[in-house]
């Protein structure tokens, strides 16, 4: 156990640093730098001078690894460095985006999870009507590109009929049930290619378990179906779809990007865009550090629920 | 937009593919399949040949014409500017279509290439690229893609590379596990021995078989690019709309005029839906035709041809089982035929035979537990008083392990590996007695004990990977009698283990017997344990019954050429240092079957009479039946 934990955290270090590394490296490779991008928003142009002067201020005339060396020593100080435009701690700038973003992605793969793992089960089992009408809608959310599900929905229950707020946040302490209203249709939209991954997976899942062996030993011993189905089966069938679950969780920090940009979301994905637009490299480092986190921790979350599952991974 | 691919969990796709099999059926069996493949090659066409042959100007624009929905002269309408949407989307398909080859390229050349060499080479190797492989698995993805399109502003070239890079682990975890399967295949060791080189092997014998799972990836990798590059492109990050049309890029300046005219959006949103739906649909038949298999309404009675036949005789008072012209189906075609046997309450029934005779889907029929499409056809099993056959599934539910119970050959797949022995125990043992739990583990106890483990309370603890071969038949026979069935069966039950496990389970099993009086029926090919266990034997050959005898008469005096042959071959008979005679041929699968005797190809005895036509049971006492045209020509050894 300790062996494991220790072989975690070292993976988890390097996978840190790849990614930190990587994104400093792209960032300064990246035609033009934040100076200029801070001085030509000025109207009356300027001189190279100023523009050193502005690269020196911003400290991004340093050589590259001396940077990201400052950076990495701030890292271990709890500082993600400042936005270079506004000054702000990077930390502060995105602890407000964090929950917006978080919202999104673990309602849909609650969301996501729920329906998709019902609608496998259900295709699995059902070869008629049922079993089609599971495949169609998989299909359907597996095809449909998800920011073109939002224009419609959004023209739909946001503008056609008011039920929804078409984009925009509102905090969950301010107004849970405004947070709530507000993070339907994203959550929607993300869901459609989320339950269709999910529900293919169950199926395959349930279907490879229901085949098994032991699945007919299980009859021959007299067990029920329910108890067959979701006792049995439905545990065996957990250990792939639980990965993918994870696999979902790190697909929908791209998904948010998107998402985030077609409903107003003031979320991690639109400050990402918008700063490796004006090459804010502290702010991209703190959003590509966040995201890092995040794959680490839905990891490790499948991995112990691997443990949980299945008694095999679990000894070894 | 999803950047990192997961259309299939890695882990999952290694599990489906583990043995390679030749195509079963042709991809041109599966309808949807077809209409998707017709539909690319038919993009493909249109997007070379249309641009060229329309005169239109893509960028011709018609204000009086503007937002006209789809009209004779422009069949998809118009956008904002008047110019024709149709016109503009087949404009903008070959450089979607570059895109994503160029991102299908980067994918398929890294994920195969270091798959192969991952599965193939192993040690090192195998561990850097793995290593390789996870990291980049865990790289947020979209970041990694901004920040590469912010080096290479609105350069697709990049985006794409940068995606099939980031996507290229989920098809390496597939190559490598093929590989790996492949590797260990017979025939790649034969061509090492050979003297083949590796890169011969790999060539020659390796990538043949990663065909099927290579494309079925490629084509969902294929249909997530098509998503991602529309969605690059909808943000205006690669193919900006001062490039050209594109599909993206369509869909975003139908969505500037979503509220005046929502139509734009059904063909520019429906392109791309329609593109990816006939990639994923290809996908899926080419899974179905490379790893084929249907699950779907397994194990259940199929039509029965005609009515149940009513037992050809009056069965005695003490039959607990009679079968009578059992037949069963697989896919339409016969595998058992015209079965027919008695089990008498506490007799122990032998059914012997070489593989693929049809003891095992005849031994599963009783229970109405055949893989598959399996069913029976035609025939009974009259169990206690209740026909069997047509019974429904809860119908037999409430037989299954009360009354019949069965134990088969690999007891290691047949417990549930993610529960404690102890658990799956008291689970079985309260579905046949109202217990509480507590009383369920007491009994749960004494039934290990009386499968002979000295510490049961320890064994219950474990999971089935915990246990020995012996260990898990044991447990799986203690599950068998948790119900205090009357007739156990019993399929091939120590074949699967050493000599001296074998014994072990062959003296709980005769011990069984005498202690709980119940009837079983035990399936196998070894005599020795036939002569050991067995009052009487049934023996079959090809999917029938070809004698049916006392076990002290079969082995004195068979009166079937086959049941002499196997005799014969039987290595406990056999004189010390003599070649052990055998059987010449094989026994041949149900669609070579012949006409007339099934055994007469490989019988001494054989005539012309015997391949004539089917040759019926001969009852030659109460309790003694052959199919043997010449029984008496036998001349007792």
């Amino acid at each position: 156990m300790v062996k494991e934990t220790v072989r975690w955290l070292v993976s988890s270090l390097v996978l840190l640093f790849v990614v930190t590394a990587l994104t400093f490296v792209l960032v300064s490779l990246a035609p033009g730098d934040a100076a200029k991008a801070i001085l030509s928003g000025q109207s009356t142009g300027y001189t190279n001078q100023q523009y050193q002067q502005m690269r020196h201020l911003l400290g991004i005339d340093q050589p590259l690894p001396v940077q990201y060396w400052h950076w990495l020593d701030g890292l271990l100080h709890g500082s993600l460095g400042t936005d270079l435009f506004n000054g702000q701690p990077v930390v502060d700038a995105l602890a407000n985006r964090i929950v917006p973003s978080l919202s999104i992605i673990l309602g849909t793969v609650v969301v996501a999870g729920l329906v998709g793992v019902g609608l496998g089960i259900v295709s699995a089992r059902r070869a008629g009507v049922a079993g089609r009408i599971v495949d169609v809608i998989t299909l359907g959310g597996f095809a449909v590109p998800n920011f073109w599900l939002a224009l419609v929905l959004v023209e739909l229950l946001a503008v056609k009929v008011a039920l929804f707020p078409a984009g925009g946040y509102v905090s969950l302490a301010d107004d849970p049930a405004g947070w709530a209203r507000g993070i339907v249709l994203p959550v929607v939209t993300l869901s459609a290619g989320a339950i269709a991954l999910i529900a293919k997976q169950t199926r395959d899942a349930m279907a490879d378990v229901l085949s098994r062996e032991f699945v007919t030993m299980l009859r021959a011993r007299g067990l029920g179906t329910a108890s067959i189905v979701y006792r049995h089966a439905l545990r065996n069938a957990a250990i792939p779809v639980v990965t993918v679950l994870g696999l979902l969780l790190i697909n929908l920090l791209g998904g948010t990007v998107l998402i985030e940009a077609v409903f107003a979301v003031p979320g991690l994905g639109q400050e990402a865009v918008t700063a490796s637009g004006t090459h804010n490299l502290p702010v991209i480092e703190g959003i590509a550090f966040y995201f890092t986190v995040a794959v680490v921790v839905a990891n490790l979350l499948v991995d112990l629920s691997y443990r949980l599952l299945n008694p095999k991974a679990r000894a070894s | 937009m999803s950047v990192v691919v997961t259309a299939a969990a890695p882990d999952v796709a290694a599990a489906t593919v583990p043995t390679p099999r030749r195509h079963r059926r042709g991809l041109r069996h599966k309808p949807l399949g077809l209409v998707a493949a017709g539909y690319l090659v038919a993009l493909v066409a249109a997007s070379l040949v249309a641009p060229r042959l329309v005169s239109i100007d893509p960028e011709a624009q018609d204000l009086s014409h503007a937002l006209s929905g789809p009209t004779a002269a422009h069949w998809l309408g118009t956008d904002r500017l008047g110019r024709d949407v149709l016109i503009r989307l087949l404009v903008g398909t070959p450089g979607t279509l570059v895109d994503i080859a160029e991102a299908v390229a980067v994918f398929t050349v890294l994920g195969v290439g270091l798959g192969v060499l991952a599965g193939f080479l192993g040690r090192w190797t195998d561990r850097t690229i793995s290593r390789f492989g996870d990291l980049v698995l865990a790289l947020p993805g979209i970041i990694v893609l901004l920040m590469v399109l912010a080096v290479f502003p609105g350069n697709d070239l990049a985006a794409m590379i940068a995606l099939g890079v980031l996507s290229c682990p989920v098809l390496l975890r597939v190559v490598r596990a093929v590989t790996i399967a492949t590797r260990n295949e017979l025939f790649v060791r034969a061509a090492r021995l050979s003297g083949l080189t590796t890169t011969q092997i790999i060539r020659r014998h390796v990538l043949p078989w990663l065909a099927g799972p290579i494309s079925v990836q490629v084509s969902l990798f294929a249909a997530a690019a098509v998503l991602a590059q529309a969605g690059l492109s909808f943000l205006g990050l690669a193919r900006p709309e001062t490039a050209g049309p594109s599909w993206g890029n369509m869909i975003s300046e139908a969505s500037d005029v979503i509220s005046t005219d929502a139509w734009l959006l059904v063909p520019t949103g429906g392109i791309v839906a329609i593109t990816v739906l006939a990639l994923g649909l290809l996908g899926d038949a080419v899974r179905d035709v490379t790893v084929g298999r249907s699950t779907r309404g397994a194990g259940r009675w199929v039509g029965l041809s005609e009515a149940p036949r009513p037992p050809a005789e009056a069965t005695q008072d003490r039959t607990l089982l009679s079968v009578r012209g059992l037949t069963i189906g697989f896919s339409g075609s016969t595998v058992v035929r015209d079965v027919g046997f008695d089990v008498h309450a506490g007799e122990t029934l032998g059914i012997v035979g070489e593989s693929g005779c049809g003891k095992t889907v005849t031994a599963r029929s009783l229970l109405g537990l055949l893989p598959g499409d399996g069913g029976v056809t035609a025939g009974s099993i009259r169990f206690d008083g209740t026909e069997l056959v047509g019974l429904d599934d809860r119908g037999l539910a409430r037989l299954r392990g009360s009354r019949i119970a069965f134990v088969a050959q690999d007891a290691m797949n047949s417990l549930d590996p993610t529960f404690r022995v102890g658990s799956q125990l008291v689970e079985v043992i309260r579905r046949h007695q109202k217990t509480s739990k507590q009383d369920g583990r007491k009994r749960a106890r004494e039934l290990l004990e009386l499968v002979q483990f000295p510490e049961p309370d320890q064994v219950a603890r474990r999971y089935p990977h915990e246990l020995s071969g012996g260990m898990a038949q044991r447990v799986a026979i203690a599950l068998a009698l948790a119900g205090e069935p009357d007739l156990l069966i019993a399929d091939e039950p120590t074949t699967a283990l050493d000599v001296t496990v074998q014994a072990e389970i062959l003296t709980l099993l005769r011990g069984l017997r005498t202690r709980l009086g119940m009837a079983i029926i035990l399936v196998t090919h070894d005599w020795g344990v036939l002569a050991d266990l067995c009052d009487r034997a049934v023996v079959m050959y090809a999917g029938e019954v070809v004698e049916q005898a006392g076990i002290e008469e079969l082995y004195r005096a068979p009166r079937h050429p086959y049941t002499a042959g196997l005799l014969a071959a039987n290595p406990h008979r056999a004189p010390v240092g003599d070649a052990l005679p055998a059987i010449a041929g094989t026994v041949p699968p149900p669609s070579a079957w012949p006409a007339g005797c099934h055994f007469a190809p490989r019988c001494p005895y054989a005539t012309t009479e015997c391949r004539a036509e089917p040759v019926a049971l001969t009852v030659l006492s109460p309790d003694r039946s052959t199919r043997c045209l010449h029984a008496d020509q036998l001349v007792v050894p």
